[in-house]
């Protein structure tokens, strides 16, 4: 995930300025049309993942949760949730069970389980390298809810709970996710900032998603090694 | 194996690309024996339809022998003979157990995206561009169909491709639009566009009980097999005016339920479309509106409103105020091809329907770019082509 350093406003300003550059473009079949499309690919690029290089080459940043982020204060906070065609019961003790969490979670490498309450977390950071911390199971209702944080002394201070809410319907859970991430000031912190991106909610969604699609289809949708026709330089989805 | 490769707005192509591979557990891969063109993909040669990529391969409505099957599908068998749906679906969650297979919510691969622009995302389609999954599609000697122990429906031996291929799309869209007019004793039912679509719906309207059918076209030949395939009443839209005419056919009432089979290219639905006419507003104030605003203008009170066109985008003067004061429904979406697929074999197995006769070119699949084309511009009276993705180039 690219490092977000635009507002909301910014990028969506983006995505349909450069949605008509590209409408434009494309019926000009022309030099000028090409480069329209591209300059609208770029700004839709830049709306989708709120990332503006030129931005970046200069060294500011309008993003107002960059700082937020980063900070050793605030940390990262998010709040997801998805309903799951399961029991209460079931994703209860699929997620006790924390090794299982790495299925899912696209950041973590490994969970080890190494009593029943004690783990020992390992997460990607950028550039191949890894974050690991050991964590507890601070609170845990049966079928209800789990919390965990990292034991003090780890250069990571994480918490995250899990609540399990039936819905009504049988068979039907919503699964609602907190996750907290203090990064400590300096090198680790950043990592573990840019694990998640600047959208560290959009990332936690996308792995909800990748739960729900697990432990309902038993399998995640993709189309990665399909086959396909030749491409261009000027590919702009 | 060959496969017809979208590479811009008016280039579509036959390359050589690999063969498509088991991807996951409850795949399958099927051989294609029958491809057709689907209007809805003109859309996407027309360039009407965001976020295509160049070498995406194209094609929704298709039939084949499976030829490969994952190890977690435990429905087909190498061997079998399979219509495949265009919509794809996983069977488990909320929305297929509730027979809304094309909502589907875990079929989606860009899910992200569906939702930026529509707020939830919709079932993953065959080669319809990335936003519906960008899952390659059936114009090709081969594809991989994912969740393959939902979609697929096994056809009888010695009932020819021809007359189940539409299995795969136009038959089970036609049909749910006829479905969502609810249809009663005495309806009269008014449908929009006589393209392949339609002409499924006229049918369609009839099994289901409609007293009279009329249908709305320009194209002479299309007007034609709705008289005399469909058997239905026919409005010129171009030398007739639409609602005068429906309003005198029906004693003043109108029709009870309204099908617009025409859907985004009338005038443009989608994004770009949209920007367009924004630079071409008069285009509005032309006394030839659009299918669909002319379907609730000319609806009855308290009539059914049934939209199998497609729309993508976001759409301008829609008569909001004739919806609501006539209390009229809205039924539409991307069909749930599921519930329709073995009710239609079977009754095509009986003899009660052929929807062959919509079939106006058999060519082999070298030959998808130039079809497109005659097919885009209603040349050579063009209805619908099936193309045969292993025949030898003619």
């Amino acid at each position: 995930m690219i490092a977000s350093n635009l507002s909301l406003v910014e990028r969506s300003a983006s995505t349909v300025a450069g949605a008509m550059c590209m409408a434009f473009g494309l019926k000009q079949r022309s030099v000028a049309g090409a480069m329209l499309v591209g300059g609208g690919a770029a700004l839709i690029a830049r709306g989708a993942t709120g990332f503006c290089p030129v931005h970046a080459w200069m060294g500011t940043s309008n993003g107002s949760d960059t700082r937020a982020a980063l900070s050793g204060s605030g940390g990262i906070r998010v709040a997801e949730s998805v309903t799951i065609q399961r029991s209460p019961e079931e994703l209860y003790r699929f997620w006790r069970d924390l090794e299982n969490l790495p299925r899912f979670m696209t950041h973590l490498v490994s969970v080890k389980q190494t009593d029943p309450q004690h783990s020992h977390w390992v997460a990607q950071a950028p550039a191949g390298a890894t974050v690991e911390w050991d964590a507890e199971v601070i609170q845990d209702i049966p079928n209800q809810m789990i919390a965990w944080r990292t034991v003090q002394q780890a250069d990571v201070v994480s918490a995250g709970s899990v609540h399990f809410k039936p819905t009504g319907r049988p068979n039907e859970t919503n699964v609602r996710v907190t996750l907290q991430y203090d990064p400590p000031a300096g090198k680790i912190g950043a990592a573990v900032a840019r694990m998640f991106g600047k959208e560290p909610s959009q990332s936690i969604r996308e792995d909800l998603r990748r739960c729900k699609a697990l432990l309902e289809a038993g399998e995640f949708p993709t189309t990665e090694g399909q086959p396909r026709g030749r491409q261009s330089i000027l590919n702009y989805a | 194996m060959k496969a017809l490769v979208w590479h811009a707005k008016n280039d579509v192509r036959i390359e050589s690309v690999p063969d498509p591979k088991i991807l996951n557990p409850r795949d399958a891969i099927v051989r294609i024996t029958s491809t057709a063109i689907c209007g809805s993909d003109l859309h996407l040669l027309d360039g009407f339809i965001p976020t295509m990529q160049t070498g995406d391969i194209l094609g929704h409505e298709f039939m084949g022998e499976v030829v490969e099957v994952g190890s977690g599908n435990k429905k087909l068998k190498v061997g079998d003979r399979v219509v495949v749906p265009f919509t794809i679906a996983c069977g488990n969650c909320f929305f297929c157990q509730n027979a809304l297979w094309s909502l589907c919510d875990n079929s989606n691969p860009n899910a992200w995206m569906a939702e930026k622009l529509y707020g939830y995302s919709t079932s993953g389609l065959f080669g319809y561009s990335h936003l519906t999954g960008g899952y390659a599609g059936g114009q090709a000697q081969y594809a991989r169909v994912p969740f393959a122990d939902v979609g697929p429906i096994p056809i009888p031996d010695g009932v020819p491709d021809e007359k189940v291929l539409f299995l795969s799309d136009i038959l089970p869209t036609g049909y749910m639009a006829a479905e969502n007019c609810d249809i009663k004793r005495g309806d009269v039912i008014a449908i929009w566009g006589c393209g392949p679509v339609g002409q499924m719906a006229i049918k369609s309207a009839w099994l289901l009980g409609a007293e009279r059918v009329i249908a709305i076209d320009a194209v002479p030949e299309r007007l034609r097999m709705a008289q005399n395939e469909g058997l239905a009443e026919t409005i010129n839209y171009e030398t007739e005016d639409v609602f005068d005419r429906l309003k005198t056919m029906t004693g003043g009432r109108g029709p009870d339920a309204c099908i617009d089979a025409v859907g985004l290219e009338s005038h443009g639905a989608t994004f770009d479309a949209y920007l367009d006419r924004v630079k071409t507003s008069t285009f509005l104030a032309t006394d030839r509106p659009s299918a669909l605003r002319q379907a609730i203008h000319a609806c009855r009170k308290g009539g059914i409103v049934s939209i199998p066109g497609v729309y993508g985008g976001f759409l301008d003067k829609i008569p909001m105020g004739a919806a609501f004061q006539k209390g009229l429904t809205f039924k539409m979406g991307q069909t749930h091809m599921m519930r329709y697929m073995q009710p239609l074999l079977e009754r095509i197995v009986r003899g009660e329907l052929d929807p062959s006769f919509v079939i106006t070119h058999r060519l082999p699949l070298d030959a998808a770019p130039d079809a497109y084309k005659v097919f885009r511009d209603k040349q050579e009276q063009c209805i619908k082509v099936v193309l045969k993705p292993h025949a030898a180039a003619a």
